[in-house]
């Protein structure tokens, strides 16, 4: 492989700003939870491959080194290094229609080599929870089988009512308690219910921290830029349940603190428009989309994507954990809930307008995109809204022109609205 | 009593023009249920006198739908949506929906937006099919749609008549496997595209009527001396193996379908629904019995399944209906096109579409095949 001098033609690399202390710790602490699966393999210790939504607490009881694909896929795609991953998966066998993520990780199982991205250990069983998506399943399942171990899975069975029904939940948290039990006996690790509770106690915390980092984005102007928050997420699945993780949060909370007293904003320009941003980050041009708002002063102050892993739920209460992972990604509820969550954050955020990332990789977000483009502007007063095409990590799928070009628009049609809001 | 060749036509007829079985339907004062791909509780429909009828869409070109989809959302729920919203299902009053797959979670949003007089009754069949907590979970869900059925319909569906109902469907899926062995020992008549047509106008009837009609050209068949074909044998896998001018290639090139993992074919009748006291928990517990793609299983039995196909069937050959933009098959490709290569079967893969194509593509790798064969 020789990815690490592949960066796609369409998106040159761009002077970087310093990394804020915040950032670096969390860079620190993501780049621990890779080494320690890696170490905890060399010592003979099992360690496992999970979907970002799965109820990371278990694993974290049990003390169980775990790795997320999508995460590791996602930053493959932002490294720019996910090139030969795509085309090596699209000429084994992977049709050019699956999610990019899969690809990716379905070529680094072949290949176990992404460097200088992190490297994940060879798993010994994987844990796969359906409430991101479908497909997900099936892209474990091919994990499965490739290296002949067991899937511990949850399904989290899609809500097409308003909430999660009481045989829901007895369903979920029979599964939990099955899947506790195999897995320690798969593993040799002794379960804790003590530590358990300590575990969801832990995370919850840190959930409050990130909801309130979250909340600093309705200020204005906003002392942070949108897209900040994209770089603490690797923490916010990886180490949800670890006391570090809120170290980093504190210290992400101390700088934006800072920057209210000081008056100033990691955003970088001034703030005319604020958005919601629908959908998963376009990875491979992150800095491309930023350098673009920032040019019509746009800062992404919400996202329905970061706050889906703000899972809330009553430490120790399993049955509130099955509700709230059931519940909380966009991908698992049907429309009426995710259009009130937009209205009740558009207002919160004082939100000008919606961007809607088209991406390509991702069917079960688009496929009721238009519908649900059309009812969040007209539930919040006509606002306005535009989508562009992409891809979270395939940089084939996007095109710098399109987004630059109906950004432009985008900037027009929020002017023209505020005014008309000002003007009565 | 229609002669075999009648009975054939008859069914190619109904599967060929589902929109006019509807209005027939309707116009005798028949109720219509939808039912979407790939297994609804059909049952409770039946048992409450509604007609339950396939949403398999059509050849068709999208216009309307594109409101709802993007142009790389599967096919069939594309044209399912263009034939909805351009009022083609007119009288249907509701629709039962499983997400099964990413798109269809977002077409039990979609539809239940986009058209305004049909309702959508959306249930989620349980994926961890090894844990008897979900037979309860789903028993609660198949209640629910009953209950909307009953709601929406105006009607009692009672426990004797689930129980008769049960009993007419797994007779009919008896009937179902039968014809498909029968079929094999008259591949003069029963061709590629006449095959298609019984399995696909069992969608767009009661099964009491199909079942009539399967038990007549089971007879005939019987009656007749076996045929003794020499061209090549395939079998088909995937969604579905349509339209007939896809099928119609095989034929062109000699070729027979012995057997079938489609979803809109087999694999609705490879799976009778088990014995019990509570018809709802019956059919829960099908589904965990079914084998089919669409399911998360821990170990792949479509390898098994398949190589037993060609074994049980002497084939000579698996065609892939790969059809457009369906994630849960592309995935499942990856794992067992080589594992039936690594067994020394001839594997061919052939994207299948619900737009108005030629095929050309398909005939040139259907060509190729029959001389490699």
């Amino acid at each position: 492989m020789s990815e690490q001098n592949t960066t796609p033609a369409a998106a040159p690399a761009k002077p970087k700003r310093p990394k804020s202390k915040s950032q670096l710790m969390a860079g620190a602490l993501l780049d621990k939870a890779y080494n320690d699966a890696i170490e905890a393999k060399a010592r003979g210790e099992k360690i496992g491959w999970a979907t970002s939504l799965f109820p990371q607490e278990i694993a974290e009881t049990l003390g169980l080194n775990i790795v997320y694909p999508e995460n590791h896929g996602a930053a493959v795609a932002a490294k720019k290094l996910a090139e030969p991953f795509l085309h090596y998966a699209e000429a084994h066998g992977c049709n050019n229609d699956l999610c990019s993520y899969a690809k990716i990780d379905l070529a680094y199982a072949d290949l176990l080599e992404c460097s200088p991205a992190s490297n994940m250990a060879v798993p010994d069983f994987l844990l796969v929870a359906n409430n991101g998506c479908n497909e997900i399943t099936k892209w474990f399942e091919l994990l499965s089988r490739k290296y002949k171990i067991p899937i511990f899975m949850i399904d989290m069975t899609y809500n097409h009512l308003p909430q999660v029904t009481e045989s829901r939940v007895k369903y979920i948290r029979a599964q939990i308690e099955k899947l506790i039990e195999d897995l320690s006996a798969f593993t040799g690790k002794k379960w804790d219910p003590d530590r358990f509770a300590e575990v969801m106690r832990i995370s919850t915390a840190n959930r409050n921290l990130w909801e309130q980092i979250a909340d600093y984005l309705a200020l204005e102007p906003s002392p942070l830029s949108g897209f900040d928050l994209f770089n603490y997420m690797g923490p916010m699945v990886f180490t949800r349940g670890r006391e570090e993780t809120g170290d980093v949060m504190r210290q992400l909370i101390a700088e934006i603190e800072e920057h209210i007293k000081n008056g100033t904003s990691t955003y970088p320009g001034e703030q005319h428009f604020r958005v919601f941003w629908e959908g998963i980050a376009c990875w491979p041009y992150l800095s491309h989309n930023l350098k673009t708002l920032k040019k019509y002063g746009i800062n992404v102050c919400a996202t329905a994507y970061a706050r889906a892993w703000s899972l809330d739920y009553t430490p120790g209460d399993i049955e509130s954990l099955a509700r709230a992972y059931s519940f909380t990604s966009s991908n698992n509820i049907l429309m009426d809930e995710s259009i009130r969550r937009r209205k009740e954050w558009n207002e919160k955020f004082h939100i000008d307008g919606t961007i809607y990332h088209v991406n390509r990789a991702c069917k079960v977000m688009v496929c009721q995109q238009q519908e649900l483009m059309r009812r969040v502007s007209e539930a919040c007063g006509n606002l306005p809204f535009m989508a562009f095409d992409g891809d979270q990590a395939d940089y084939r799928n996007f095109s710098e022109a399109q987004f630059e070009t109906r950004i432009e628009a985008f900037a027009e049609l929020m002017r023209k609205h505020k005014e008309e809001l000002r003007n009565g | 009593m229609a002669s075999l060749q009648e009975n054939l036509q008859r069914l190619q007829e109904i599967a060929a023009n589902p929109k006019a079985q509807l209005d027939r339907y309707l116009k005798s004062g028949r109720q219509v249920v939808g039912c979407f791909p790939i297994y609804t509780p059909e049952v409770l429909a039946d048992a409450a006198d509604l007609v339950p009828m396939g949403m398999w869409g059509a050849q068709t070109e999208f216009s309307l739908a594109k409101k709802y989809l993007v142009p790389f959302a599967c096919p069939i729920m594309q044209s399912c949506m263009e034939l909805a919203l351009g009022g083609k299902y007119a009288g249907v009053k509701a629709v039962m929906i499983p997400p099964m797959c990413d798109t269809l979670r977002c077409i039990t949003q979609d539809f239940k937006f986009g058209v305004k007089d049909i309702v959508s009754i959306p249930f989620t069949l349980p994926q961890n099919r090894r844990i008897t907590a979900a037979i309860q979970y789903l028993t609660e869900e198949y209640g629910h749609v009953k209950e909307r059925l009953e709601e929406i319909y105006e009607v009692e569906i009672r426990e004797e008549a689930i129980a008769k109902s049960i009993e007419c469907y797994n007779q009919h899926s008896r009937a179902m496997r039968r014809f498909s062995e029968l079929a094999n020992r008259h591949l003069d008549i029963i061709t590629p595209t006449v095959r298609h047509g019984v399995f696909k106008s069992a969608w767009f009837m009661t099964k009491a009527e199909h079942l009539a009609y399967l038990r007549q050209i089971i007879g005939q068949l019987e009656s007749l001396p076996d045929y003794e074909f020499t061209g090549k044998r395939v079998i088909l896998t995937g969604i579905t193996g349509e339209p007939d001018s896809f099928l119609k290639i095989l034929e062109d090139h000699n070729m027979a379908v012995v057997g079938d993992d489609l979803a809109q074919e087999m694999r609705q009748y490879r799976t009778e629904i088990p014995e019990g006291d509570n018809g709802i928990v019956r059919l829960a517990k099908q589904w965990m019995e079914r084998i089919d793609p669409m399911a998360h299983e821990d170990e792949l039995r479509r390898v098994e399944l398949l190589h037993g196909l060609c074994r049980e069937n002497a084939a000579d050959a698996v065609i892939v209906c790969l059809m457009k933009f369906c994630d849960p098959e592309e995935y499942e490709y990856v794992a067992y096109s080589q594992e039936l290569k690594d067994a020394g079967i001839t594997v061919l893969s052939v994207d299948i579409d619900q737009q108005p194509n030629s095929y050309d593509q398909a005939r040139t790798r259907i060509e190729t095949l029959a001389e490699m064969l």
